[in-house]
């Protein structure tokens, strides 16, 4: 407690203080939720390149079992969360808003919940080189479970590159409604302290900042009494305010820097990691179970009972709705993540993947939708910016259609938090306005790229084409003078150069 | 399942719309509109009546003209508010024309011919006032000695219609000059400024609101309160109006200290005239002010220069809505070179560097 009260905090620019919303099921306790009929698995569910496929349809699989192989450098594995029967590898709707097909692995359950023989549980993790924690972490198919989803074995492996000191653990969860880390912290306070030390040696680093929110006291206090053994682990209280939970926020927060544009933290040499990644890594070294389920908070106006659930990856959104006893009313919107920045969802059909870490179901009322109005310059975005951006000038420049300019104005730096468009009242959609930019920006560039190389491989192949021919010119050119030299000077003797095997091969490429 | 066309988060918002920021600022200005109206008494009224139906109207109109949906922005409040702060800067009892014409001028160009709402360069109510002040300069500058409701001097309501509404001729209004306007007659004459006091309101009058001016002239107290309840429901920054103030209370205070018998002092210019309406109403309007907090700082500061040098040596006695207005010129340019710093870059937009103190560590 003394430790924490010390703990000297920074102030960060801007941020909001929306409504936090989750007494709706900060008291529900985490519930496992009971096996679906069938699991859709998605190759990819992580930043980078898609899982591939190591099973076949009909085959048996056992819970845990590898399903599917990381691929390249930045990839993760996906692992079957219970056993049973594969049914097939085929498109399936993606937990993104297009609902757009992805390959994705169905299976059965066959209830018996069968583990592999094959698990790998360390006892003595902390003995283990720092690589070996990596490869096992990387091996369990562990990601940023905060909603990133970047691998977290290629975090922990930013050591090689960069001097780290510090691991931060991120427990701010900023986002309104959600509680699955409040709850995790809450119930197995000493698993995840456990993960988090591991972390920290994966980094190969000593001190570690545990930061929770101070609108979940309990989590604090739950986290304090387990660290009370480790002086290297330090709970720190963080001010109640949106977005601190943002990676570059919250280290400002601790150490008062900021990370460089367009850099990572990793240069400050710290590393922050989420407390659901952490619970993950405890569960991969010590039981030697991959990530196969996680923990989901299911709340929201329209949800009859809101509640915190550990769930199956692959199981449908439907079954977690029905679980919490359906809508009590037909939402406004259907979100994965917080409504601060969450996704839209297409529909209740798509599976939950490894950064689902809510399900909102939210009404007319809670989303406080009005008519978009002009602009009235009212600056309250730009009070509101954390990244010190001019949102309101930014999205100007994009709808007159200059998206270079508003990346001068620092398009690129927004972490679309969405604070801005929170306090504008004139109801002005910017996130979006900015989201479409830079979407529109990656599709230039892309387009450029293409057409650079287009260019480029039309212009070597004309310029192979040329040498080509200037080739067969001058070999023309060469008999010509061959013959005629011949014709000229019959009585003289063949030139001593031309060989009969020249002459042959030179008729033979007229 | 209907679920709405998809959109970005967020998917919350604030209690926040442009109805309940013009819906604010007036309650602010409320009590000193009211304790106006007191005051001077009925034709106060009517000519505030008549300026914000007026406007209201001439809102309308543009909005039609536009083909624009009249019901959300003519709810939002802003016309209304716009004919508010005019009414505010005219002589209680001028003839209902004047503010009628005002509200045209504001709304129709001031406003709706710049592109309507959050368009317009410059502050509407202070183009209709500055149009009216050069147009009509006998209307705009007749003021009257406040002549409190139901007291003696004050006009029947009949008496009222005809000052606001009727020709005036033969109504004996106790015609009194400003403060200023008198400190600015006198001192021309070669008046020291011991002796040009005497004649005019003390600065307990002026915080009190019983010396002549207009609507929103009179009560600096009523105004100021006004101003910081703006203040505290976060609708205004403190940037503007301090540095406004600020400047104008130092500009004058130096000239004071340096020539006591010539220049006004601080309190004197604080107190009276527009400063404080226009430190907190008129030059924190939201269209026509810079958006970054130093943009605010430095616009501020130049408000209150403009309307230093305006009230001393040109030749008007009240500068707030020249120099309101000039600066208005100026925020453009203002937003354009003044920008807060962006996240983990510097002033000029590099990207931080750390590699000379990379040694250092964070907290510990």
């Amino acid at each position: 407690m003394d430790k924490a009260k010390k703990f000297k905090l920074f102030s960060i620019r801007g941020g909001v203080h929306p409504e936090d919303r989750k007494r709706l099921s900060a008291e529900q306790a985490i519930e496992p939720l009971p096996m679906p009929p069938l699991l859709h698995i998605p190759l990819q569910q992580h930043i980078g390149a898609p899982a591939e496929p190591l099973v076949r349809r009909g085959e048996m699989v056992k819970k845990g079992a590898l399903l599917a192989r990381s691929q390249g450098a930045i990839s993760a594995p996906v692992h079957a969360p219970t056993s049973g029967r594969i049914m097939g590898i085929g498109g399936y709707p993606a937990h993104h808003v297009s609902g757009l097909s992805v390959r994705t692995i169905t299976l059965k359950p066959d209830g018996r919940e069968e583990w592999i023989d094959s698990l790998d549980p360390v006892a003595e993790p902390f003995s283990l080189a720092p690589e070996e924690i990596a490869r096992r972490v990387a091996e369990a198919g562990i990601v940023g479970m905060g909603g990133a989803t970047f691998p977290s074995a290629v975090k922990l492996n930013l050591r090689q590159r960069y001097r780290l000191h510090t691991l931060v653990i991120n427990g701010a969860e900023c986002e309104p409604y959600l509680t699955c880390d409040d709850r995790l912290m809450r119930e197995q306070p000493g698993q995840v302290l456990d993960g988090v030390r591991l972390m920290a040696r994966g980094l190969g680093v000593e001190r570690v900042l545990f930061a929770i929110e101070d609108n979940k006291p309990a989590a604090q206090q739950a986290m304090r009494a387990a660290a009370r053994d480790y002086p290297a682990v330090t709970v720190v209280g963080l001010p109640t305010r949106y977005p601190m939970g943002s990676e570059k926020h919250l280290v400002q927060t601790l150490t008062g820097r900021e990370t460089p544009a367009r850099g990572l933290t990793a240069e400050l040499g710290i590393v922050v990691h989420n407390v659901a990644t952490a619970l993950a890594v405890y569960e991969a070294l010590r039981h030697g179970r991959p990530l196969i389920s996680r923990v989901m908070t299911v709340s929201g106006g329209a949800i009859r009972t809101p509640r915190n659930l550990r769930v199956p990856l692959g199981t449908p959104l439907s079954h977690l709705i029905d679980y919490c006893g359906g809508f009590t009313r037909e939402p406004s919107r259907l979100i994965s993540g917080g409504p601060m920045m969450g996704q839209p969802l297409p529909g209740t059909r798509v599976p939950v993947v490894k950064g689902s870490n809510g399900l909102l179901a939210l009404t007319n009322e809670e989303v406080q939708g009005g008519r978009e109005m002009p602009c009235i310059r009212c600056a309250s975005c730009v009070q509101a910016c954390p990244c010190g951006l001019v949102p309101l000038e930014m999205a100007a420049h994009i709808r007159a259609g200059s998206l270079d300019s508003s990346v001068r104005l620092g398009l690129l730096d927004c972490i679309a938090c969405g604070s801005c468009a929170y306090v504008c009242p004139s109801h002005i959609p910017l996130v979006h306005c900015f989201n479409y930019a830079k979407g529109e920006l990656a599709a230039r560039q892309r387009a450029q790229h293409k057409q650079g190389e287009t260019k480029r491989l039309a212009e070597a192949r004309s310029a192979r084409m040329e040498a080509a021919k200037q080739a067969k010119r001058a070999a023309m050119l060469k008999r010509k003078q061959e013959q005629e030299a011949k014709k000229a000077s019959p009585t003289e003797a063949a030139p001593a150069e031309t060989t009969p095997a020249e002459n042959a091969q030179a008729e033979a490429n007229p | 399942m209907t679920l709405k066309s998809p959109r970005s988060a967020p998917y919350t918002h604030a209690r926040t719309s442009i109805g309940r920021t013009m819906g604010l600022v007036m309650l602010a200005l409320l009590p000193a509109t009211l304790f106006g109206f007191y005051q001077f008494g009925w034709p106060a009224m009517f000519l505030f009546a008549s300026t914000l139906l007026a406007a209201v109207l001439a809102e309308a109109l543009s909005l039609r003209l536009a083909g624009k949906p009249p019901r959300p922005f003519l709810l939002d409040g802003s016309a209304l508010l716009t004919g508010w702060l005019l009414a505010l800067t005219l002589p209680p009892w001028a003839p209902w024309w004047i503010g009628v014409v005002g509200s045209l001028l504001a709304i129709v160009i001031g406003k709706q011919m710049f592109g309507g709402i959050g368009q317009n360069l410059f502050n509407p109510a202070m183009v209709a006032r500055v149009a009216l002040l050069i147009s009509f300069p006998l209307e705009m500058t007749l003021f009257t000695a406040p002549a409190p409701l139901f007291s003696a001097q004050a006009p029947g309501l009949v008496e009222s219609l005809a000052i606001t509404f009727g020709n005036p001729v033969g109504i004996d209004a106790v015609s009194s000059a400003t403060t200023l306007g008198h400190f600015k007659t006198e001192l021309g004459r070669g008046v020291s400024l011991d002796q040009a006091a005497a004649g005019t309101a003390s600065l307990w009058q002026l915080i009190g609101g019983e010396a002549a001016g207009s609507l929103g002239e009179t009560s600096a107290l009523l105004i100021l309160f006004g101003g910081l309840f703006l203040l505290y429901k976060r609708i205004i920054t403190w940037h503007i109006p301090l540095a406004m103030l600020g400047t104008l209370a130092l500009l004058a205070s130096l000239f004071h200290l340096l020539d006591p018998d010539h220049y006004v002092g601080p309190l004197t210019h604080l107190m009276s005239g527009a400063a404080i309406l226009g430190a907190f109403f008129i030059a924190t309007d939201l269209v026509t002010s810079p958006v970054s907090l130093r943009g605010q700082l430095l616009f501020g500061a130049g408000c209150g220069l403009l309307v230093y040098v305006i009230r001393t040596w040109a030749g008007y006695p009240e500068g707030v809505a020249f120099a309101v207005m000039l600066m208005n010129a100026c925020t453009p340019l203002i937003d354009h070179y003044l920008k807060p710093r962006i996240y983990g870059r510097d002033r000029k937009g590099e990207p931080l560097s750390y590699t000379e103190q990379a040694e250092k560590g964070g907290n510990a």
